[in-house]
């Protein structure tokens, strides 16, 4: 039996099921680089995607393609006319008769849980809107795990804390594994009040150098622009949280620097070349995760 | 000027008292009474209590299911509710907030996929923080009087 059915939200997990899946992954990494198993063959996934994505459309269609599997895409493009004035409730109904599995990506929060309520097959969250998107924090903690330390980890979270759906999800993950969670932003993106207070300890700063000597990751992201009215100010916030090498200059070596990525310019190019640098490698790790989700939910043992 | 004087006692029926001051129209609401009841509805607001300083009545003169009144629960208060049968108490009890709340509060957060046209009620659960939706995830606390529907 799989241990959950559908994938929805990193908050239905238990760190027990986290562990499970980041076992799982483990074992398909060498098939994930570039080899082939019929683990899933002859079966279907169907990749609904009612919004552009295409890196994360991409990682599913490779994961599932390397298992043995084929795929078979709603892409946005016919969302409009295939989809017009249907409910997302009558197209999963009947995507879900053709598939073994469904990736939904949806511009409205909680669209993943109702196309689970309506699926006659399993349903994974390929990101809801603001809302979740469960197998980006569990590659995020599958990149920890090989690249850094899960237990006793101190992890600074960097940039927009206020918006970031990948640093809320994290952080909800990281208190099963009671990290130590450093807070690293400027005032206006702050991480919002319910998160800090769920959170207990906790350690907030405005400075990425006071805190490079006590975490072993540091995990990045975006600062938007449309976040702020003032270019200008836009400008100045987001040079103070960029990362260069000059930045980890004193850092230690074992240091890692992670990024979901598309990164704009918060991580300089020549950071690329250190031994911190493992975001490209995170992105990789989507794939034999990715693969641990869908041959769970599709029952390969 | 005392309690009993303002609304007349029922036959049968069921009374919802010790509702907070202001909020008897939103127990109308909750319960689904509107314009096209047909059942005799009596309220009172701002009434003299001893215990609360001031509170609403209402009085239903009909069956409403407990399920139905523990939605009450959602307002806030200590809620007492007076089943009568022929002019006397056959049971009372407090409302208690169900584990489920469904097709009462509307989800604040307007992309959530409940407020677009699909075939699914509002589902809200009960967390520590007030309610919290069953599809987005937003939580309601103090402001949920304003998104019933």
């Amino acid at each position: 039996m799989p241990r959950f059915r559908h994938l929805i939200s990193i908050d239905d997990l238990t760190r027990e099921d986290i562990e499970y899946i980041l076992e799982k992954a483990e074992k398909f990494e060498d098939v994930a680089r570039k080899g082939y198993s019929d683990a899933l063959k002859g079966k279907l996934l169907g990749n609904l995607f009612f919004e552009p994505s295409t890196r994360t459309r991409m990682s599913f269609e490779t994961a599932m393609k390397r298992l043995g599997g084929d795929v078979v895409n709603l892409n946005t493009a016919e969302v409009s006319s295939i989809a017009k004035g249907e409910t997302l409730a009558d197209t999963v109904r009947v995507v879900s008769e053709y598939v073994d599995a469904i990736v939904i990506r949806h511009p409205r929060e909680g669209s993943a849980r109702l196309a689970s309520e309506f699926s006659s097959v399993p349903v994974i969250n390929g990101g809801d809107g603001a809302g979740q998107h469960p197998t980006q924090t569990l590659l995020d903690l599958y990149t920890i795990k090989k690249e850094s330390n899960l237990g006793n980890l101190k992890i600074a979270l960097v940039g927009d804390l206020k918006y970031s759906r990948t640093v809320h999800s994290l952080i909800r993950a990281l208190r099963l594994f009671d990290a130590t969670i450093y807070l690293v932003s400027p005032e206006s993106l702050k991480l919002p009040g319910d998160f800090v207070d769920e959170l207990g300890e906790v350690i907030e700063t405005d400075q990425i150098s006071e805190v490079i000597d006590e975490v072993n990751v540091i995990y990045v992201t975006r600062i938007q622009k449309e976040r702020f009215p003032d270019p200008e100010e836009y400008a100045k916030v987001s040079g103070s949280y960029r990362i260069s090498a000059d930045t980890l200059q004193n850092a230690p070596d074992d240091l890692i620097v992670m990024h979901p990525l598309p990164r704009v310019d918060e991580i300089a190019t020549d950071v690329d070349l250190t031994p911190h640098a493992v975001y490209f490698r995170q992105a990789f790790y989507g794939i034999p995760v990715r693969m641990a989700i869908l041959s769970e939910v599709m029952g390969y043992e | 000027m005392s309690e009993g004087l303002l609304i007349q006692k029922i036959k049968d029926g069921t009374v919802i008292d010790h509702i907070p001051p202001g909020k008897a129209l939103f127990v109308l609401k909750i319960l689904g009474i509107d314009e096209k009841t047909d059942v005799i509805v009596s309220f009172a607001m701002n009434v003299p209590s001893r215990k609360m300083g001031r509170k609403d009545i209402v009085k239903v003169e009909s069956d409403v299911g407990e399920e139905e009144l523990n939605k009450i629960a959602l307002i806030g208060g200590n809620v007492t509710i007076n089943i009568i049968k022929d002019y006397r108490v056959v049971q009372k009890f407090r409302v208690n907030l169900p584990e489920e709340i469904v097709g009462v509060v509307r989800c604040p957060n307007q992309s959530c996929i409940s407020n677009s046209n699909e075939p699914v009620e509002y589902r809200f659960r009960v967390s520590k923080k007030g309610i919290r939706c069953h599809y987005c995830g937003r939580t309601l606390g103090d402001e949920v009087e304003k998104w019933i529907i």
